[in-house]
């Protein structure tokens, strides 16, 4: 069980703020979409709450502990992160990427022990990738790619799972592909952050959304709640089919309300 | 990839580190035991134990054997520099030079020679050769500040690289007597010829010392290959690795520098030429590019002794011939790629 609570987070970035006054409580077995426009500050809020840029105010506490106190390394077999379009540098086999996974666990010097070994195995089983383990993945396909990505992520073994954009360039199938395993795994009890651009599929597989507009969280909770017409156009921009008695609920995007701006 | 082939790998993998281990020592051998006077085994083991004729023990002892261990230190310091630096800078292309480290290594050295404080002591030069790494390295921070970027490392090393190399140039361009001129154009070529037990107990510490900074930092160059925030998720400290980092090339590969000269292109080609047999995780290069940098750099040794020219080849001289080649493969797979 974990525990994330974001308690007045304000982050500036080159001199402008970017986030404002943040706050919100996210647990175990939740999936969580952070949504929002372009620019909105989505991925500041993940980075923020990884430790990864540095707050203008406020704290982010991981079961009660500020993560500006802890050990790079501790907050690293807590929360595992897969950032934006994720990038390797050199033309790893995939099992070696996926080991990478176990480097929070591990000193300077030593080497993957029988238990490290298991994790991997079981992370590449559980992002279905077993059959990719001798495979280059700097050769892979965009879905074959995202999976192992996913992998690598889920061999640290962290209660809590942080992903930045996992659906960009999927085709429907790989998409759902991916939001399932991200629902197996809160459904494991894992806490499951994941930054959205996908609104359709949001609302139909998290439990929650954090809607972020212009630095600011106007909205948290359940996605029937938080995706209402009002808000869509505000945020937004769009006129949207939103489908109330389908459940999980069932959002089109429409088009652009010319006014609206942004 | 198939199991049978991925068989292969493993057994490459594994074999590795002992067949550059029984390589390294047959060049250490061979760097005892070949040149003007060519010895038998026995009489290189006899007088390496101490026994044996007097003349095979001056030879041995006092004249190949500094050269001997300095050939397999250097090497060893410059591969594994250039293994360390590849990573971190996550570009196949980088080598200690690319830092200015070595350049500024060389002025220092250089300025010894210019200003004939070498005369004074045999210790003169290599201590201003250190001297210049570590300044190299403190202006290397000044000007990449806090920024976590491989690219502004590079772009500040590239700048401090220029300045040493303009002040090189104006030592020679200004150098009164020719003779000085020559010693230092001599020196920037590169060797170990004529090295006394003196240069070892110089270059050895600095070398030990850049290399227990550098030999932990395996995982954390693993890490970098999910480039910087991937690595900090990972639980490395990215402003932590990079001090260790640097601090161990400059003290590493200026005490290298300080005895030897400019020695180019060993800490770009043995990485490249090994990284095949590896799993090109940059950690699974660092101790083999060790051992093929004191394995290349001692056969290349033993190579300008045996080749018949008129004054002795330079060291740097034939391993920037060999380097050519590791550039233009890389060009060729590079364009088959694209």
């Amino acid at each position: 069980m974990v525990s994330v609570t974001l308690e007045g987070l304000s982050v500036d970035l080159g001199g402008r703020s970017v986030l404002r006054d943040i706050g919100a409580t996210l647990n175990s077995g939740e999936l969580i979409g952070v949504v929002g426009p372009n620019g909105a500050g989505k991925s500041t809020l993940v980075r923020a709450m990884l430790g990864l840029t540095a707050l203008r105010g406020g704290t982010v506490r991981i079961d009660g502990a500020d993560i500006a106190a802890l050990p790079p390394r501790t907050l690293a077999r807590v929360l595992s992160y897969l950032p934006q379009g994720q990038t390797l540098h050199w033309p790893l086999s995939v099992e070696r990427l996926v080991a990478l996974g176990r480097l929070p666990h591990l000193g300077p010097l030593s080497r993957l022990t029988g238990a490290d070994r298991q994790a991997i195995a079981d992370a590449m089983a559980r992002a279905d990738v077993t059959d990719l383990a001798g495979r280059v993945a700097t050769e892979l396909s965009g879905g074959e790619r995202a999976r192992v990505m996913l992998a690598r992520a889920l061999a640290v073994g962290a209660q809590g799972l942080v992903v930045d954009e996992p659906l960009a360039s999927l085709d429907p199938g790989h998409q759902i592909d991916v939001m399932e395993l991200l629902r197996r795994e809160a459904g494991a009890g894992a806490l499951v952050v994941a930054v959205l651009h996908d609104l359709t599929m949001a609302a139909r597989y998290c439990d929650r959304l954090m809607l972020i507009a212009d630095g600011a969280l106007v909205a948290d909770g359940p996605p029937d709640r938080v995706l209402t017409h009002d808000r869509l156009r505000a945020v937004y921009g769009i006129t949207a089919l939103i489908e109330p008695h389908a459940a999980p609920p069932l959002i089109v995007p429409l088009g652009r309300i010319e006014d609206a701006g942004g | 990839m198939d199991a049978v082939s991925q068989q292969q790998h493993r057994i490459r993998h594994r074999a590795l580190v002992p067949g550059l281990i029984v390589l390294a020592l047959l060049a250490g051998w061979a760097s005892l035991a070949l040149g003007t006077v060519p010895l038998s085994p026995i009489r290189v083991l006899a007088a390496l134990l101490g026994h044996g004729d007097r003349i095979a023990r001056i030879i041995v002892i006092e004249l190949r054997l500094p050269r001997a261990v300095l050939g397999l230190a250097v090497g060893a310091m410059l591969g594994l520099a250039g293994a360390v630096l590849q990573g971190y800078l996550r570009n196949p292309l980088a080598e200690p030079a690319v830092l200015g480290v070595s350049n500024a290594a060389a002025l220092g050295a250089v300025a010894a020679i210019y200003f004939g404080l070498a005369e004074w002591h045999v210790a003169v030069l290599p201590l201003l050769a250190i001297g210049g790494g570590l300044a190299a390295m403190a202006l290397l921070f000044v000007l990449a500040g806090q920024s976590e970027s491989p690219l502004t490392l590079i772009l500040a090393g590239i700048a401090i690289s220029t300045l040493a190399g303009a002040g090189i140039s104006l030592a020679l361009n200004l150098s009164a007597n020719p003779f000085a001129g020559m010693e230092i154009m001599t020196w920037l070529l590169g060797s170990i010829e004529n090295r006394s037990a003196e240069h070892v107990w110089i270059a050895l510490p600095c070398i030990a010392i850049g290399s227990a900074l550098l030999l932990p930092y395996g995982h954390a160059l693993d890490a970098l290959s999910l480039g910087e925030d991937g690595a900090r998720s990972l639980g490395v400290d990215l402003a932590r690795t990079r001090r260790r980092l640097l601090l161990g090339v400059a003290i590493g590969v200026g005490g290298a520098v300080a005895v030897s000269g400019a020695i180019g292109f060993v800490g770009l080609i043995v990485p490249h030429l090994l990284r095949p047999f590896t799993d090109r995780s940059p950690s699974a290069l660092l101790v083999p590019s060790m051992l093929g940098g004191a394995v290349l750099l001692t056969l290349a040794d033993v190579a300008v002794r045996l080749i018949p020219t008129s004054s002795e080849l330079k060291l740097g001289v034939v391993t920037a011939v060999l380097g050519v080649p590791v550039f233009l493969v890389h060009l060729l797979r590079e364009r088959r790629l694209w």
